[in-house]
């Protein structure tokens, strides 16, 4: 038996599409136990008809509906109100969808205030009003899935590995519980700590860790946080890495910046961090800026104008 | 009675928009607009944020060329502390920029463009997709997605992330390439040059020919062409000058520093992405089909266009084969498909010299870094055409302002046009099929927007 899939994008960047791309040979051993029923990214099922004269968004009933990217505009929002309604299973994946991600960093702003810079920069005619014929209205910030629909499965990442990607789709059309790593990136990450420090300063990362030889094992390289450098994985949930383990960052000898969204669905990347840097005698101030720390997580309020 | 039709969203694209087809009484098209539905402020949540910071926020601008959008920010944020990465770390983030090209074009030709081919233009929506390829060719299937998946996975071996990178660092690189990654990297890359090779006589010999008399006809506007070059004049993706060609072919060079002295963006009240135009031609903007102002094309086919040749052997043959066939510069719109495909060979052949490049291995990659106050603007040919991030920074090196000028929105102003001109040759008196409709989404396709 097949599985039906509904699959869209929302205030999205297609990164989560491509990762579904990006699972290789296993791809087509997915195309052989679902079946996608619409699909914007690979498949040409239309919302308006495909004769493109509907006036209202319809998409096809289907076992699973998969959602990448938040909601900000009047068209995220009946797309996913219409996909609620006809899929037994809401899928929210990638960070976007379950956190907000990226885009919402747009909400430490008021869509005035995006407005007038895209449509001023130094490249840009001056215009009289802004565009608004045909295309979907801002909605008053860029709000996480759950924030307006029931949410059934929550898949982070930025974008998810495609080794999580396909579990979750396997688990999905065997009607099996999809378990997410519920630690710290910490908990993966190959790194040595030798415990509390005499560290009081944030570094910001413009230099590279300090590592013997390029060929040196992650293992024998100490704690990015250790060598001071602001590192997201405490607060940040595992697994990122895929099958690999290893988180995706720290393979590069790079810090966590927090993609995979905070570790309990409802937590606060930013706050939790700042806490955990405070109470290990880190002084907060040395931290360039603190709205970056909830650039993966910043829906569900926690980025708000009056909090930037 | 006069009446709309919605092409709602356009499939098998990379974004979010729409064609809304005006007809008049007689069931003509009186018009047709392309909606660019999305609009996130890139520009303005990057402000005050450490200036080291954006090239892992700003990738996320599109997570099929994150690479592009990364690199190019790199490059800004380089300029405004006003640091040269050594060698190495320059050639490893070309190279790293240079596969993302070569597994780009692979996704755009097979996964998204090869239905209407392969398939048919008229074929039923449930088949004509790169799953109806797949059941059709299960073999060929196989070794794209295979071939695909290797290409992804040099990126994420050496920088630990294929989408949404973080390996360009301030001042440089993120870690070495090690010896037995080069020599894992050259065998595969050689795989993927025989492949790529496969890929362009396969489409010559069964596709393209099939399709001339479309080709010719559906989409086909008269523009101008923008793109790099090195200095001696050969196509570049990852650095060079700036090349902007007319529609009659006579070209003007530009560094691009300079670029706001040459590109505009007009804004139409119908879309939320704005529409370059070539500013410096003093002639502002117009999309009449007869006499367009201003309008000239990014990606592929401009690429090839504006460029005097190709820096290496197999693209180059490809590229005289090619200019044999259909002069320089080449207007035909679907013609972006074939260019796409010698540009294949070329990004598998320049990560190849990258490869056996002595400097390659050095494991000098990242220089100091002080942040500070500057300007800078990064650019890189992304797949969709020249990606330009113009940066300012603070004493502190945080950012005070960015101006983003996307690949895909210099073929915002010809998209339409070929829309509108697609839209005449294939509805008329009020006939409309999913055939004919999907026709007028295969001439956005080939801009791959």
């Amino acid at each position: 038996m097949t599985v039906k899939v509904a699959e869209e994008w929302l205030n999205a960047c297609a990164g989560c599409e491509i990762s579904v791309v990006d699972m290789g040979e296993r791809l087509l051993d997915v195309l052989k136990l679902v079946r996608f029923v619409h699909i914007p990214v690979l498949m040409d099922h239309k919302h308006l008809g495909q004769l493109g004269n509907g006036h209202h968004i319809e998409l096809p009933e289907a076992d699973v509906g998969i959602l990448t990217g938040g909601i900000k505009n009047e068209e995220h929002l009946e797309v996913a109100l219409e996909m609620r309604k006809k899929c037994k299973t809401i899928v929210a994946m990638g960070t976007c969808a379950t956190h907000g991600g990226i885009p919402a960093l747009s909400n430490t702003y008021h869509n005035q205030e995006i407005l007038d810079r895209y449509y001023s920069t130094e490249t840009t005619d001056p215009v009289s009003s802004y565009p608004g014929e045909g295309i979907p209205a801002l909605l008053d910030r860029c709000y996480a899935l759950d924030e307006k629909i029931r949410v059934d499965v929550y898949l982070p990442g930025c974008a998810p590995h495609p080794d999580l990607v396909f579990a979750a789709l396997a688990a999905l059309a065997t009607g099996t519980e999809l378990k997410l790593p519920d630690k710290s990136v910490c908990n993966e990450c190959p790194t040595f700590r030798q415990g509390k420090g005499q560290l009081s300063q944030m570094r910001r990362f413009l230099q590279a860790p300090f590592y013997k030889a390029p060929d040196e094992p992650l293992d024998q390289m100490r704690c990015l946080l250790e060598q001071g450098l602001l590192c997201m994985g405490p607060v940040t949930r595992g697994g990122c890495g895929g099958n690999k383990i290893t988180p995706r960052c720290i393979a590069a000898r790079v810090p966590c910046r927090g993609c995979h969204g905070p570790v309990q669905q409802d937590g606060n990347q930013l706050l939790d961090m700042l806490n955990a840097l405070a109470s290990n005698g880190i002084d907060i101030q040395s931290l360039p800026e603190y709205t970056s720390l909830s650039r993966f997580s910043g829906a569900h309020g926690i980025l708000s104008p009056k909090g930037k | 009675m006069s009446k709309t039709i919605n092409i709602s969203p356009i499939t098998r694209i990379e974004g979010h928009a729409s064609i809304a087809i005006q007809l008049d009484d007689q069931g003509d098209v009186a018009d047709a607009k392309v909606h660019v539905m999305s609009l996130r402020g890139f520009e303005k949540f990057v402000e005050g944020k450490p200036a080291e910071e954006i090239p892992r926020i700003v990738n996320r601008i599109c997570g099929i060329c994150p690479w592009h959008h990364h690199l190019a920010s790199n490059k800004a944020v380089d300029r405004c502390f006003g640091v040269t990465p050594p060698p190495a770390g320059t050639k490893l983030r070309e190279l790293m920029q240079t596969i993302a090209h070569a597994e780009d074009k692979l996704l755009h030709f097979f996964f998204l463009a090869a239905a209407d081919f392969v398939m048919g233009p008229d074929s039923d929506y449930a088949v004509r997709n790169v799953i109806g390829v797949a059941q059709a060719n299960p073999e060929l299937a196989t070794k794209v997605v295979k071939m695909r998946y290797m290409a992804k996975m040099m990126l994420e071996k050496l920088s630990g992330k294929a989408i949404h990178p973080h390996a360009g660092v301030a001042g440089g690189f993120c870690r070495p390439l090690l010896e037995e990654e080069r020599k894992e990297f050259l065998a595969q890359m050689k795989e993927l040059l025989e492949f790529a090779l496969f890929t362009i006589q396969m489409a010559k010999k069964d596709i393209f020919p099939q399709y001339l008399d479309t080709v010719k006809s559906l989409g086909v506007i008269n523009t101008g062409f923008m793109g790099t070059v090195d200095d001696q004049g050969s196509l570049n993706l990852y650095d060079g000058t700036v090349r902007l060609m007319k529609p009659d072919g006579s070209l003007t060079e530009f560094q691009i520093q300079d670029y706001a002295d040459h590109i505009g963006e007009h804004v139409e009240p119908y879309s939320y992405g704005k529409f370059p135009y070539a500013k410096s031609w003093n002639e502002g903007f117009s999309m009449d089909l007869e006499n367009p102002k201003g309008i000239y094309r990014a990606n592929t086919l401009a690429r090839i266009n504006v460029a005097d040749s190709m820096a290496t052997p197999l693209a180059q043959a490809e590229l005289e084969e090619f200019r044999s066939l259909f002069g320089r510069p080449a207007q035909a719109t679907l013609l972006y498909h074939w260019a796409r495909l010698i540009e294949e060979v070329y990004a598998c052949e320049r990560a190849i010299e990258l490869l056996m490049d002595p400097d390659i291995t050095d494991t000098d990659i990242r220089a100091e870094v002080e942040p500070g106050a500057g300007r800078g603007v990064g650019c890189v040919e992304a797949p969709r055409g020249t990606l330009i991030h113009d940066y300012s920074t603070d004493d502190n090196g945080m950012m005070t302002r960015a101006n983003i000028i996307v690949g895909t929105t210099h073929n915002l102003g010809p998209m339409n046009m070929s829309v509108r001109q697609a839209a005449n040759t294939v509805i008329r008196g009020g006939e409309v099929s999913e055939g004919a409709l999907n026709r007028i989404e295969m001439a956005v396709r080939a801009y791959d927007p």
